[in-house]
């Protein structure tokens, strides 16, 4: 049982960073048309912001220092003709990109949640509910601002860059080089930056989902806690984890801050060699002043956009550990699934066949070795044992929440590998030991059985299993809503309702895992009479340790060190004296 | 218990000092840039002074170095203060939210408060660290422009505060919109928390019924309204977010149209002209976040309110305000005309009384939703009962310490809980310290548990998934078991605990409670087997006690127990 529990941090995958984007950036190409018109937009504005300063150089050159008014007022008037269109394009650029953006976000949820569904339960079993949940809402939402700002800030940003840059060698190329003198020093700081803070990104959001693990697992149990009266020793893990996570954070930002302090340095000494080259070297005769002004204006455009690049790129790396922690899921292959082809089964008429059958959970530790049996279509197949001996795994297998090592399983002769699992499952009725209820009214909850049943087909469910008489006395009878877990109700009355939820569907095979453990022994036995009538002719398998539950059971198979140990029908095996006997008179034993 | 978020900041005041300090210097660094280029345009240029120019650029790397290193100082303490007062918050909502009662727990979902303490906190977070370090920068930095250019030539300054005026404007109206809708996403948020969490925790049941496509299809209804709300958002930004963006652009092009008249007329330099339009290209930035910042502004005061709801929630039970302490529990038990009905109404115990000794064991039967798992619940006082009175060592409940009412009470509870985490841990749970490993041990072999767990490759050290995912039923139920034994306390209660054990585990653990003789036992029970030796057997029906009494006499009745007698074991 390696068990992924709050203490410990999840194992990534190292996959390359630009993989990742690149993946993350497919969902987003999936809208050519609308990202074209964005680009076409964007290519306007950034000519626009280009145009700017070569305007205000034209107006200081040609037209201020000449006193030229006319002139002036011509020029400043296409500038606002130019910068008004914009807000417009401005507009429509964002409607649409954020539109994109949604859609993305929406898209990849919704696969992630498809993908999470198609999973068995050896991934589920390897993780707390609370980690799976913290990548599909948490990791995803994060993606937003990475998709949103990648496109209309990044990809601009880049565009005025190298505008910039060439605009500066067109006009004056040792002007150029000296303002620019110092990116070789930028980047260099850049790289060790990233180099540092990327890892710690990395471990900062494992311990907001080890945080959101525990916060799952405290809420869930809080019953217990405060029972326990543990609540102080909940409080310490959760304060160990909250600095825990804050640590991290801390760690990151130690580096991650830096970004900002490195391109204004770079920036400063742009600005000097600028200046210096432009009236020590070249002279103050060879280059007008408007051209040193609007080269001063080309280094803050240069610097900004690097600001605005290292600030997202530090989102980026922040952000891109989300995406990969998606994609980790996304690539998660389901071991139990459907090969390609499968036929669907057939109306189960309800015959099964072990043959052989072997299977172990951890390696080495067999649960179930070489376990071979039939049954007849509409037996009643009890299944008793100590804890721990293979009952519920024999069941599990039947349904192929676990695959066999060894051996077939086989329902009216289709092995169940061959045929897809929902058409398997959809024909069984399953009730596993923990009966869970989902948030909604009763009658929602019995129906989750079978979605388009009717109220009759519902009540008639619920009478059965005797579930009707307590339902009718809450106020709402069927339609009282459920809060979380069928909070409210007793453990023995979510367990008729989850047992009606198993009813309703008239399975073909019907398993009942001490389906009624929690209900008193004058229920259970107006339930058996009650579903009597409908499971004529239905196999069912029935585990309990209850013998008033499984006395009237065709045949009783003891289940004990990973086989069969006895079969036979109550009369026989007490006859025979041997293990079931035992059982039997263990429960006697005080009371008689 | 609750602080406002303002206090929090004036904790931090010197925190938030020493961070706006560094903004201020840095900010200021930053307009002596314009200062410097004013006079290498006009001294160095047109005045021809080239010796001051190495006096100048030396000036600007002071400037670049200074900017580097309070740019750094700045950005850190904020994370630093933000981060801190962020995990305050959360620590001091957790607490708060575990001390709430049953009656809260049933009505709110997990994945509601989930997105309470995690995703809520840290949209605080980011609006008092990052978004309020750049709140604070863009006021101060426009003041600083502003001031200069005034200081220039005030007239032309007028542009610019117009601008301004007309910018803050704008992000106003777009913080009004938007608040109202951060609050609806915050709300919709928790919705598909909720939706994904009951999926993934109730997977076996969705698999059961093979479902899949269906819980697929509700969690795509849940995604779409999603989606819509957060299409509501950004066409409240597209709608004014532009203004802002255009605003900025303008102010550039009226300074130079101005300023160039101005310069035409003799009225200012070149050199002022120049910096004017460099402390413009300032104040673009600023203005552009504007939009931005009130956005984050808004998500997180919606945050803040919700958070703020939770606060409001005040736990039902509470330590009463002068609590008796007992010097010892003895664990005798009474039940004095109790009744109980939740918020609906619906009455679920109705007059119950009983009496238990210290030592003695007590049964309880009775149908299902009869209101066994309510008296325990009572005795807990995990809920307070609507009448009457329940007693511990004849003092009201209702009086004693909280605490120490609940620490004398081990609970084995019908729906195991265990965590994940080690068996060890599990069964020390609520009394870490105190309990040792050869208590762990003892436990567990009390509770049948040790031999399956000795099996398991670390033993005791086994972490075990949520729920204790891949331990079977039965097994759960001992280490649950073991948990209650671990901690010995004067009351034992054991709520329908062995229902997945075989008979003969049972049979054993029977023995052993027997054993307790310092220790009330309650023990609810369907299997007649597990009260057959109770001091006292009380079987409930319909919220009330309808016969009570020990075996024998209950056989001699030919009542209910008489009838679950024969259904069991058949005919005497």
């Amino acid at each position: 049982m390696s068990v992924n529990s709050y203490k410990q941090d999840e194992t990534l995958n190292e996959k390359s960073k630009l993989q990742t984007l690149g993946r993350l950036f497919a969902y987003m190409l999936k809208h050519k048309s609308a990202l074209i018109a964005v680009l076409f937009i964007m290519a306007y504005c950034v000519a626009v912001n280009l145009i700017n300063p070569l305007i205000i150089e034209a107006a200081i050159d040609r037209h201020i220092s000449i006193g030229d008014l006319g002139g002036l007022y011509r020029l400043v008037g296409i500038a606002i003709c130019l910068n008004a269109v914009m807000i417009v394009l401005v507009k429509l650029r964002m409607y649409i990109m954020s539109k994109v953006c949604n859609k993305v976000l929406v898209e990849i949820r919704q696969q992630l949640y498809t993908h999470i569904q198609t999973l068995d339960f050896k991934f589920f079993d390897s993780r707390p509910t609370g980690k799976i949940l913290a990548r599909i809402i948490g990791d995803i939402n994060s993606l937003k601002d990475v998709l949103s700002n990648s496109v209309t800030t990044l990809i601009p940003d880049f565009i005025t860059v190298c505008s910039v840059v060439a605009i500066m060698f067109v006009k004056n190329a040792r002007l150029a080089a000296a303002a620019l003198i110092s990116i070789p020093l930028m980047t260099v700081g850049v790289w060790f930056i990233q180099l540092r803070s990327h890892k710690r990104w990395q471990i900062y959001r494992k311990k907001g989902s080890n945080l959101n693990a525990f916060v799952h697992e405290d809420l869930s149990g809080i019953r217990i806690i405060q029972s326990f009266n543990a609540e102080s020793e909940t409080h310490d893990t959760f304060y160990k984890l909250v600095d825990e996570h804050r640590g991290a954070f801390m760690e990151a930002v130690k580096y991650a801050d830096a970004f900002g302090s490195i391109v204004d340095f770079c920036w400063g000494l742009g600005n000097i060699s600028l200046w210096y080259a432009g009236i020590i070297i070249m002279g103050v005769d060879k280059v007008s002043i408007g051209t040193l002004v609007a080269f001063g204006s080309y280094i803050s455009m240069f610097w900004q956009p690097i600001m605005n690049l290292s600030n997202f790129y530090n989102q980026l790396i922040t952000n891109i550990s989300g995406a990969e922690r998606i994609f980790e899921i996304l690539d998660t292959k389901p071991e139990i699934t459907d090969d390609e082809g499968v036929a669907e089964m057939p109306e189960i008429s309800g015959t099964i066949d072990f043959e052989n059958v072997s299977f172990y959970y951890e390696e080495g530790v067999k649960v179930l070795e070489n376990v071979s049996f039939h049954i007849n279509q509409g037996e009643t197949i009890a299944l008793v044992g100590p804890t721990g001996a293979g009952k519920t795994t024999i069941v599990n297998l039947l349904s192929r929440f676990y695959d066999v090592q060894g051996g077939t399983i086989k329902i009216d002769g289709h092995d169940i590998k061959s045929v897809s699992i929902e058409s398997l499952r959809r024909q069984m009725g399953i009730m596993t030991q923990d009966n869970f209820l989902f948030t909604g009214t009763i009658k929602e909850n019995i129906a989750y059985g079978k979605l388009d049943a009717t109220d009759e087909e519902i009540i008639a469910a619920a009478k059965a299993v005797h579930a009707h008489e307590f339902i009718s006395q809450l106020p709402d009878g069927y339609d009282t809503r459920l809060e979380e877990r069928g909070g409210g109700l007793s453990v023995g009355q979510k367990q008729l309702l989850a047992f009606a939820r198993t009813m309703v569907s008239m399975p073909k095979i019907l398993i009942l895992d001490e389906a009624t453990s929690s209900i008193d022994t004058k229920t259970e036995l107006l339930v058996q009479d009650g579903i009597e009538a409908l499971l004529k002719g239905r196999t069912s398998f029935v585990i309990a340790h209850r013998l008033s539950t499984i006395q009237k059971a065709d045949r009783i198979f003891v289940i004990d060190n990973g086989g069969i140990v006895e079969e036979g029908n109550a009369a026989e095996l007490m006859a025979k004296k041997g293990a079931y006997y035992k059982l039997y008179t263990a429960q006697l034993k005080d009371v008689v | 218990m609750r602080k406002k978020l303002s206090t929090y900041i004036w904790e931090y005041k010197w925190s938030y000092l020493f961070a706006i300090a560094s903004l201020v210097i840095s900010v200021s660094l930053d307009m002596l840039a314009p200062m410097l280029t004013m006079h290498i345009i006009d001294d160095v240029i047109i005045g021809g002074n080239t010796a001051l120019l190495p006096r100048l650029l030396a000036g600007i790397f002071m400037v670049g170095v200074g900017r580097c290193i309070f740019q750094y100082t700045k950005e850190y303490t904020f994370d630093k203060t933000g981060s801190a007062i962020a995990s305050d918050m959360r620590k001091k909502l957790f607490d708060h939210i575990q001390g709430l009662s049953a009656g809260f727990f049933d009505k709110t979902n997990t994945g509601e408060l989930m997105a309470r303490v995690k995703d809520d906190i840290d949209r605080v977070w980011n609006t008092i660290s990052y978004v309020g370090m750049l709140t604070i920068e863009v006021a101060f930095h426009t003041c600083v422009v502003l001031f200069c250019m005034y200081r220039l030539y005030a007239p032309l300054a007028v542009i610019p505060t117009a601008a301004m005026v007309l910018s803050a404007t704008v992000a106003i109206c777009m913080e009004r919109k938007l608040g109202a809708i951060y609050e609806e996403i915050s709300d919709e948020n928790s919705r598909l928390n909720t939706v994904a969490e009951e999926n993934i925790a109730g997977v076996r049941t969705v698999k059961a019924f093979a479902r899949e496509k269906f819980e697929i299809r509700k969690f795509l209804s849940h995604n779409e309204r999603y989606y819509e709300l957060n299409m509501k958002q950004s066409k409240v930004i597209v709608r004014y977010y532009p203004y802002l963006q255009i605003i900025t652009k303008l102010i550039l092009m009226f300074v130079l149209l101005i300023g160039g008249k101005l310069v035409i007329g003799g009225k200012i330099t070149l050199g002022t002209l120049g910096a004017f339009l460099e402390y413009s290209n300032n104040i673009v930035w600023p203005m552009e976040m504007l939009g931005w910042l009130s956005n984050d502004l808004s998500a997180g005061l919606a945050s803040n309110k919700k958070i703020n709801k939770i606060y409001e929630v005040q736990p039902v039970i509470k330590e009463p305000e002068d609590p008796v302490v007992l010097d010892k529990v003895r664990g005798e038990i009474e039940f004095r005309n109790v009744s109980f009905h939740k918020e609906d109404m619906h009455e679920i115990l109705h007059d119950i009384s009983f009496k238990a000794a210290a030592g003695s064991t007590v049964g309880i039967m009775g149908a299902t939703g009869a209101g066994k798992t309510s008296v325990v619940q009572l005795l807990q006082r995990l809920y307070d009962a609507t009448g009457g009175t329940i007693c511990l060592d004849g003092v009201d409940i209702t009086r004693l310490s909280l605490s120490q009412l609940r620490s004398s009470i081990s609970v084995v509870m019908q729906d195991v809980f265990l965590f994940s985490d080690t068996i060890n841990e599990n069964v020390k749970l609520g009394k870490k310290s105190a309990v040792s490993e050869a208590i762990v041990r003892k436990a567990s072999k009390d509770a049948q548990a040790s031999s399956f767990i000795e099996r398991m490759a670390d033993e005791y050290e086994t972490v075990i998934g949520e729920r204790g995912v891949g331990l079977s039923g039965g097994q759960k139920q001992r280490i649950s078991i073991a948990r209650a034994l671990a901690k010995h306390t004067p009351i034992l209660i054991m709520d329908d605990s062995t229902s997945a054990l075989d008979m003969e585990t049972e049979h054993e653990i029977q023995k052993m409670l027997n054993t307790l003789s310092d220790t009330t036992k309650l023990i609810i029970a369907h299997r007649i087997s597990a009260v057959r030796h109770a001091d006292e057997i009380i079987v409930l029906d319909n919220g009330s006690i309808a016969e009570h009494g020990t075996h024998e006499e209950l056989m001699e009745k030919k009542g209910l127990y008489y009838m679950t007698y024969v259904s069991q074991y058949g005919q005497v």
